[in-house]
């Protein structure tokens, strides 16, 4: 890829800047207590929770930053954030 | 220069100074033009919003603004849309759009705005000299000095050509002397609308913001990537230098009129003494040169013409024989005691085999007048270089020394 003049770009190109790599707590969800509100998806600042064919979610993890809004907001306490431990 | 008096005498008409700029502007048919006034720019927006008023300008969005910054801030959003944008301002405005000098420039927008040259505060002054857009050097712009009206007139459609320009793409600052210019009445020959027609094409960006295909303008860089954003930046200056010869010679072709590309030179060709300088400066120097070429002065003068980019091999070619340099400057480099094109030239010649003595003055500081006998002792500093030696390197002119 060469930088266009001014650095002009066109919509999604940021899907290159893996931004996951910013996490320091990761989201784990639990199917058992979810009941498919939508919160999460909704309130997600970077986009990074997907709707699944069945109504569940499920975390991209390659852009996830681990803002924790997501858990924060659950209502029925079915997301932990967990330290990332390498 | 080069320019048939006698073929541009019939179409001459005295206009001031602002007035010539505006009309240039309205035959350049921009499609936005954001105004705040300030002096001495104030008439030249204020003859463009008459120009509106009138319908004179069809296709375009005259837009009133709160500040210079917004002026500029606008002008961001229109070019980026794919508008052609101008602007002008002065001074304190030029400062308060600094931040937003370095955005148009990144962003690689072809935008045109003059510049009245006047002094900066404090103290509080409204005269001419060219701190104001020399302070702004560094910002990424274009920046060609007019040495007069009917220059700054036509330098105003060479400018957008040579911004539009696919490979430059850099915003320019077409810098006019503030009241010597700006105020002045002379004969001057507007810009014929269908000649300007030909000679700049409709502006059509490769990119630009449209609701239909959307694009992302001024997205972030990260260290990974910003270095080559500045190189390119660069890259397009050393592209401009031949783009502004170009601009020149085809405005030459058609409309007759000359006063140089990057530089322009006055009697240099055996001169010992060369003097550089930029603006309305040029005219009183010429006719210093003519009353002392009379006496067997061998005295040239160096118009530099284009300040960003600095034409280096052009000014080495005429100084590479000179026995000595001057470089006027009208503005000063605080904690130097330089002025930016005294700085520059030195600069440049360093590593080089070429070995001539450079002085420089700063000079007209805050609009004080340039009177020829003071070109005349600027002169006779210089002879005394060539038998002894440099004694002082830079200085300013006409220091009145019972008021310090």
């Amino acid at each position: 890829m060469t930088i266009p003049p001014g650095g002009v770009c066109a919509p999604g190109s940021t899907l290159v800047n893996k931004t996951g790599g910013w996490r320091t707590f990761k989201p784990v969800y639990d199917y058992d207590k979810c009941i498919k509100c939508k919160l999460c998806e909704l309130l997600c600042p970077d986009m990074s929770i997907d709707p699944k064919d069945d109504g569940f979610f499920e975390f991209n993890y390659d852009f996830c930053k681990g803002c924790g809004i997501c858990a924060n907001e659950c209502p029925k306490d079915a997301i932990e954030m967990v330290l990332e431990e390498k | 220069m080069k320019r048939d008096f006698e073929k541009d005498k019939k179409d001459m008409v005295v206009v001031e100074g602002s007035y010539a700029v505006a009309s240039a502007v309205k035959s350049c048919r921009p499609n936005v033009i954001s105004a705040y006034p300030i002096t001495p720019q104030t008439h030249i927006v204020e003859d463009l919003s008459q120009f509106m008023a009138d319908g004179e300008i069809p296709n375009c969005e005259y837009i009133m603004v709160e500040s210079e910054f917004s002026a500029l801030s606008a002008l961001v959003g229109s070019s980026a849309a794919g508008a052609r944008s101008y602007s002008a301002t002065t001074s304190q405005g030029l400062e308060l759009m600094h931040e937003v000098l370095f955005n148009v420039s990144g962003m690689r927008l072809p935008v045109v705005m003059t510049v009245a040259n006047r002094a900066v505060s404090a103290p509080i002054n409204i005269w001419n000299d060219q701190q104001d857009s020399i302070s702004q050097r560094d910002t990424g712009w274009i920046q060609l000095y007019a040495e007069d009206t009917q220059e700054v007139s036509d330098m105003t459609a060479q400018a957008f050509k040579i911004a539009e320009d696919p490979d430059v793409l850099l915003p320019v600052m077409t810098c006019m002397d503030g009241f010597i210019l700006s105020h002045v009445y002379e004969p001057v020959v507007l810009l014929d609308d269908d000649l300007v027609a030909e000679y700049l094409p409709p502006f059509e960006p490769e990119f630009k913001l449209d609701p239909k295909n959307p694009k992302t303008f001024g997205a972030f860089a990260d260290p990974n990537s910003y270095t080559e954003f500045r190189f390119l930046q660069q890259q397009a200056m050393n592209k401009a230098l031949k783009t502004i010869e170009d601009a020149a010679d085809e405005f030459y072709d058609l409309f007759g009129r000359y006063y140089g590309g990057l530089i322009d030179t006055y009697e240099t060709d055996d001169a010992d003494i060369v003097l550089m300088a930029m603006g309305s400066i040029v005219g009183t120097i010429k006719d210093v040169i003519d009353t002392l070429r009379a006496k067997g002065v061998k005295v040239g003068l160096l118009k530099v013409r284009s300040f960003r980019p600095f034409p280096v091999e052009a000014i080495h070619n005429v100084i590479k024989d000179a026995k000595v340099v001057v470089a006027l400057d009208k503005n000063i480099s605080i904690g130097l005691n330089e002025g930016a094109l005294f700085t520059e030239t030195k600069a440049s010649l360093y590593n080089t085999k070429i070995d001539v003595p450079v002085i420089g003055f700063m000079i007209g500081h805050g609009g004080r007048d340039i009177p020829v006998e003071t070109i005349e002792n600027i002169i006779d500093e210089a002879k005394k270089v060539i038998d002894s030696g440099i004694s002082v390197e830079s200085q300013f002119t006409d220091l009145k020394e019972e008021l310090l």
